[in-house]
């Protein structure tokens, strides 16, 4: 293939990928309720209109809440297991990165049939909890691969020369180890973040009768009235969640890229 | 003192998180498969907790659920074949061609659809697909006024091939990016014009990370239910598993199809390992 070609080919594939985004974008500002194409005149009255609506703003407030409620536990878990099968070996290691992954590459549906089967038998009451456990179990491995590269990439010299020189493994935790990681841990938060803020299958499962943001959008494109609106959310959805990412990879652009990070 | 007793510390790291995992995850997943081997009973629609297999004697059985399971498959191999095809020159590209500072433009602007607005993304085809929308003017602007794709099968292999394109061009990417410039100078020293040395020197070389990329093409495709709701009237696995549980409230129905797609993975899985797969992760 003559490199003119190669670039074609990228071009339309980066074309193909953002045309469909580019699309949303300007029917979010379409003056007209329909939605025929091509766009007649533009507006911003809906993003008035969206910030105005009750049940928006609750969405937003949900999603937001479970989002941090996903990232903190993942963000815990996540760390703790980095630390232990980097640290240590111990039977079943190998077994701990291959099970972490297992909510991911599951079919979501699969991980939130399971849920709701025990949310119901357990008798728990769905909502912000459930909604939160749910995200928790398929971020913590973005937490978890994010430290382990980090830790797999710093020298272990630099720990023993802290306790060599006399620092307790809890100072040595607190003043070396920690600010080693801190990048890796900001960056795997946002990654988790931006996971759990636009998730919608495994939530479908667990969040009973409350709506997050993309589950305003699923249960409203339907109807023709709220079509401007839904608009609207979805370009909020795609900033809100884009912008943890496009932090996270700056964060880490020094790793050498992977999917997990 | 905590440093001394090692067990005890990885005890202290470890407890948190396998006990969540194994609570949670394993614990509800143990739950849904063993349900799978349960009953409706159809008067009462209460769930029967004995043992049988009459659910998966139907799925064997019904015409119906072979149908669907076909098609599932066959959209899943379409659209991996279709992003194999579609990543492989723009991660050609970014790994060989571009210079430092446009690959790490290209690396974000691919990343950025992976890790955000799924549901935006289907959502933005919708738009794209309607009557009288984008698609339709564009196809017509091109002289092509009378093709219909607007929610069908083929919607559903353009759409399901345009969510998971990331997953196919990253890995790829990074397979590529591995090969020895040495290899590539050797075969075309040797005479291997650019068409041999892309069959014999770098298709080989990129097979398990291009098996690597189809691990996430194929699955995401085969467990998905938002998509063929959104963009087509066919019904798939996931459609019919959500359906028998959010509407029929039938869970040992549901439970058992679920276990379909995930016995495929594990074939898939299996012959992913072969390629090198899990290496090019």
């Amino acid at each position: 293939m003559g490199r003119l070609g190669l670039r074609l080919a990228t071009g339309s594939v980066l074309a193909f990928l953002y045309i469909p985004l580019v699309i949303i974008f300007l029917f979010a500002f379409n003056a007209d309720r329909g939605q025929s194409w091509p766009i007649r005149s533009y507006t911003v009255r809906w993003f008035g209109d969206a910030l105005a609506n009750g049940d928006v703003r609750d969405a937003l407030l949900l999603s937001v809440e479970a989002a941090l409620g996903a990232t903190a536990i993942s963000l815990l878990l996540g760390s703790l297991a980095a630390l232990a099968v980097h640290r240590f070996r111990f039977f079943g290691r190998e077994t701990i990165s291959f099970a972490l992954v297992l909510p991911l590459a599951l079919p979501g549906i699969v991980t939130g049939m399971a849920l709701n089967a025990t949310i119901n038998t357990a008798g728990i009451g769905f909502g912000l909890v459930t909604i939160i456990v749910g995200h928790a179990t398929f971020c913590i491995v973005v937490v978890y691969n994010n430290i382990l590269a980090r830790l797999r990439r710093t020298s272990s010299s630099i720990e023993e020369a802290s306790l060599d020189l006399g620092a307790t493994t809890w100072q040595t935790f607190r003043y070396v180890t920690l600010p080693v990681l801190r990048t890796a841990i900001l960056a795997g938060a946002l990654l988790a973040f931006a996971l759990s803020f636009d998730e919608v299958i495994v939530t479908t499962f667990t969040a009973g009768t409350d709506e997050t943001l993309p589950i305003w959008i699923l249960n409203h494109l339907r109807q023709p009235n709220q079509r401007p609106i839904v608009n609207v959310v979805a370009v909020a959805v795609i900033v809100l969640s884009a912008v943890p990412v496009y932090l996270s990879q700056r964060l880490s652009a020094s790793d050498a890229g992977g999917l997990s990070g | 003192m905590l440093y001394r007793h090692r067990w005890l510390q990885v005890l202290l790291l470890l407890a948190p998180p396998t006990g969540w995992f194994l609570v949670v995850y394993l614990g509800s997943l143990s739950v849904l498969f063993l349900s799978a081997f349960w009953l409706l009973d159809p008067l009462t629609s209460a769930v029967v907790h004995t043992f049988s297999l009459r659910n998966f004697q139907i799925l064997l059985g019904d015409p119906t659920y072979r149908t669907i399971v076909l098609r599932t498959v066959g959209i899943a191999a379409a659209v991996t074949l279709t992003d194999a095809l579609l990543a492989f020159p723009i991660a050609f590209y970014m790994a060989r061609v571009a210079g430092p500072h446009a690959r790490s433009l290209l690396f974000m602007a691919v990343l950025l659809p992976l890790w955000s607005s799924y549901l935006v993304r289907v959502y933005a085809w919708r738009v794209m697909l309607q009557p009288h929308g984008p698609v339709e003017s564009f196809l017509s602007a091109i002289g092509l006024p009378n093709v219909e794709i607007g929610y069908s099968d083929v919607s559903m292999w353009i759409v399901f091939s345009y969510i998971w394109l990331p997953y196919m061009i990253l890995p790829l990417y990074a397979g590529l990016e591995r090969i020895p410039r040495s290899l590539l100078e050797a075969s075309q020293d040797l005479g291997g014009r650019g068409g041999i040395t892309l069959r014999r020197v770098i298709l080989p070389l990129a097979l398990p990370a291009l098996a690597a990329g189809s691990i996430f093409t194929f699955a995401l495709t085969l467990g998905d239910y938002i998509t063929p709701t959104l963009i087509s009237n066919s019904q798939f696995i996931g459609n019919v598993v959500y359906d028998s549980q959010g509407v029929a409230n039938n869970i040992p129905f549901a439970a058992a199809f679920a276990i379909v797609p995930v016995v495929i993975m594990a074939g898939y899985l299996l012959i992913a390992r072969r390629l090198g797969a899990f290496e090019a992760l």
